[in-house]
């Protein structure tokens, strides 16, 4: 991935470094960090975090990649991340996850090409006595039938 | 005169309206020009009736529930500040059954309280566990900790004061308390109340275990999932060390998980905590003496160590004489999926699964009948309601092949497949998987395979010896839980619900 560069970014990344290089441990706080400030973990900055941690591009690359979190491209515009774990399929994911489906026309696991709308799964939010449940753009929302999911499938094709 | 009210602030009772129904309070109080207080208390735990509003008045807390911003008009009209009669009226909450059943050590405060109020947790008995502790020697607090019976309350069940005896031995300049909070599984959402609910109990834990093995500083480990845990557990860590009863000679800090199921598993949680891939360590060298870092660690559940306040306080007669056989004290049991009163239900062990599903959790919620419980998160057997009379305790549990786990039940209705429960285990497993061990790496993906033809009627039986070979595999060969336990969901939905799998059609015959 080739961008021009961008002095913010690159500030606002030597910060978090200078931040996090001295705890033990830094990596997972430091990247969590960096995506929050820059939307996700650039590839180019990689080499840079490697370097004040004294690892290597492969240990912070395996770690990015390892984790379902941490994304090398900045997300949708709007993200819903809909529980698909037992406790919600027992009440009703598979029939929400189709009603946003048809709203959206995105799988669950896609996202629209105009990066308007991830529909992403994610396996338990704790919510399970009250599901389904879903994570809109970080909010939580639950008991995702009849009209609340009718106001969410409408909303999020507004 | 001021009237308390109260309005959750728990994730779940947010994430069906209770900000918009504390806005709605806030706004109908000052339009009739009554003077209120609003507490964002913690969630009951109850979550079939959030939101719960509860109003402090001349009789007690009264509640009402659940409540939607559209019912406060209705509500204030109805004289909600006074405890005013109403469809939704509930009374005193302790009356609720679901909530006067359970017996409360670990969960005593949750909901009552402001969960930041150090004076609420005073007032409430907070910080007697951690003085009673402070004046004990470390080997004599570890000894109270192993004579309550206490076992690990993140599924293992191993015994913690042993735990903890082994690390005080353990030789080194520098020790940890870890907590694990990385409560992944479905159906599971204890640990999630605890820290939203009471973060200075666990806090207080903390320092226990710390005081007991001579640990100078302690990680919370917290998945990203939990927001809310997130921000209350960092804020009462904030608040304890500025009240001056952390941070001498121990402090801690949150670290947050970023989406990998396996840093459950306490090894890949160490491993996450360094920096590293969530990848499962081979043990020996336990963790209690080469740790995180190297260093001896005490790894446990948040449940674990929100059991030990009590015990300090109280002793360790008043925990351990609650429970059943060898699992002592009080479990607290996560009722969820197709329940009618789904939430916390803290109870001694020995419960049958059956009382628990039928009687306290209601039946399913759908109108439905239950055909499965799957007990114990994505790694727990399918239990059908012939095995509804097992008690709750960690041995009954293993005789009938299955696990108590973290306490969850996931109750499912008659329309549930087991054959895609099956496979769902196994996909889950492949995803999840830290791909240090082959049996779970490899062994996982095969056996999505190995149900598809099973299902589809390929060379059924043949099918069928591959996979309990392939789950005996993994049963023996994974390095950790999340290989090793896979084939207890798959085994358990195939032995108890063979017509699922395209077998002899059982159900339907018999209707």
């Amino acid at each position: 991935m080739t961008q021009p560069p961008d002095s913010a970014a690159d500030d606002a990344l030597d910060t978090l470094i200078a931040r996090h290089r001295d705890r033990p441990g830094a990596l997972l706080p430091l990247l969590h960090d960096v995506q929050h400030a820059l939307g996700c973990v650039p590839a180019d900055a990689v080499p840079r975090i490697a370097a004040a941690l004294n690892l290597s591009r492969a240990e912070v690359h395996g770690v990015v990649t390892f984790y379902a979190d941490f994304r090398a491209t900045p997300p949708a515009r709007r993200v819903v991340k809909l529980c698909m774990a037992e406790a919600c399929q027992a009440r009703g994911c598979h029939a929400a996850a189709a009603r946003l489906s048809a709203a959206t026309g995105l799988a669950v696991g896609e996202t629209a090409a105009d990066k308007s709308l991830s529909l992403e799964p994610i396996y338990c939010l704790g919510l399970c006595a009250s599901g389904p449940a879903a994570l809109v753009d970080d909010v939580p929302v639950a008991r995702l039938a009849g009209a609340r999911l009718d106001a969410l499938a409408a909303e999020l094709t507004r | 005169m001021t009237v308390r009210v109260y309005v959750p602030g728990d994730m779940a009772a947010v994430a069906v309206g209770a900000d918009q129904v504390a806005g709605a309070i806030t706004s109908a109080a000052g339009a009739a020009g009554i003077d209120i207080t609003l507490v964002r208390n913690g969630s009951r735990g109850l979550f079939t009736l959030e939101t719960l509003v509860e109003v402090e008045t001349p009789r007690g807390r009264i509640g009402y529930g659940p409540v939607d911003a559209v019912d406060v008009p209705g509500l204030v009209a109805a004289g909600l500040f006074e405890g005013g009669a109403h469809p939704l009226r509930l009374g005193r909450p302790e009356t609720i059954p679901f909530l006067a059943r359970q017996t409360r050590l670990t969960f005593a405060r949750a909901g009552l309280t402001d969960p930041l109020s150090l004076a609420d947790y005073r007032a409430h008995g907070g910080l007697k566990g951690l003085e009673a502790a402070l004046a004990l020697s470390p080997a004599e607090v570890a000894a109270r900790v192993k004579a309550s019976g206490l076992r690990g309350r993140g599924g293992a069940g191993f015994p913690t004061g042993i735990k903890w005896e082994t690390v005080l031995a353990a030789p080194g300049p520098q020790k940890y308390i870890v907590c694990n909070a990385d409560e992944g599984d479905s159906g599971t959402f204890a640990d999630r109340l605890l820290m939203e609910a009471d973060p200075f109990l666990l806090v207080e834990g903390m320092a226990i275990a710390a005081h007991a093995v001579g640990a100078s500083y302690g990680y919370v480990y917290i998945r990203s999932e939990y927001p809310f845990a997130i921000a209350k557990m960092t804020a009462a860590i904030d608040l304890a060390r500025a009240d001056g009863w952390l941070g001498r000679g121990f402090d801690l800090e949150v670290r947050v998980g970023a989406g990998a199921y396996v840093c459950g598993e306490e090894t890949a949680l160490l491993e996450s905590l360094e920096g590293r891939r969530g990848q499962v360590r081979a043990k020996p060298p336990l963790p209690a003496h080469q740790g995180l870092f190297g260093r001896p660690t005490v790894i446990n559940n948040v449940l674990s160590l929100a059991a030990v306040p009590f015990i300090l306080s109280e002793g360790a007669d008043a925990y351990q004489e609650f429970g059943f056989g060898r699992s002592r004290g009080t479990l607290p049991i996560q009722l969820a999926g197709d329940v009618v009163h789904g939430g916390v239900f803290e109870t001694p062990f020995g419960l049958s699964l059956g009382e628990l599903v039928d009687d306290i959790a209601g039946g399913c919620a759908s109108g439905r009948a239950v055909r499965a419980v799957q007990v114990g998160g994505p790694l727990g057997a399918y239990f059908p309601r012939a095995l509804f009379d097992t008690p709750f305790d960690y041995e009954a549990f293993t005789a009938r092949g299955g696990l108590i786990g973290h306490g969850g039940v996931v109750v499912f209705n008659d329309t549930v497949d087991l054959a895609s429960q099956a496979r769902f285990a196994m996909e889950f497993c492949a995803a999840e998987s830290c791909g240090k061990c082959t049996p779970c790496r490899i062994g996982s993906t095969r056996g999505v395979e190995v149900i598809d033809r099973i299902v589809a009627g390929q060379a059924r039986e043949a099918n069928i010896a591959v996979l309990e070979d392939l789950c005996e595999t993994m049963k023996l060969g994974s390095l950790c839980a999340l290989g090793g336990f896979t084939p207890y969901p798959v085994m358990s939905a195939l032995d108890h619900f063979p017509e699922d799998f395209g077998g002899a059609d059982v159900r339907r015959a018999a209707e």
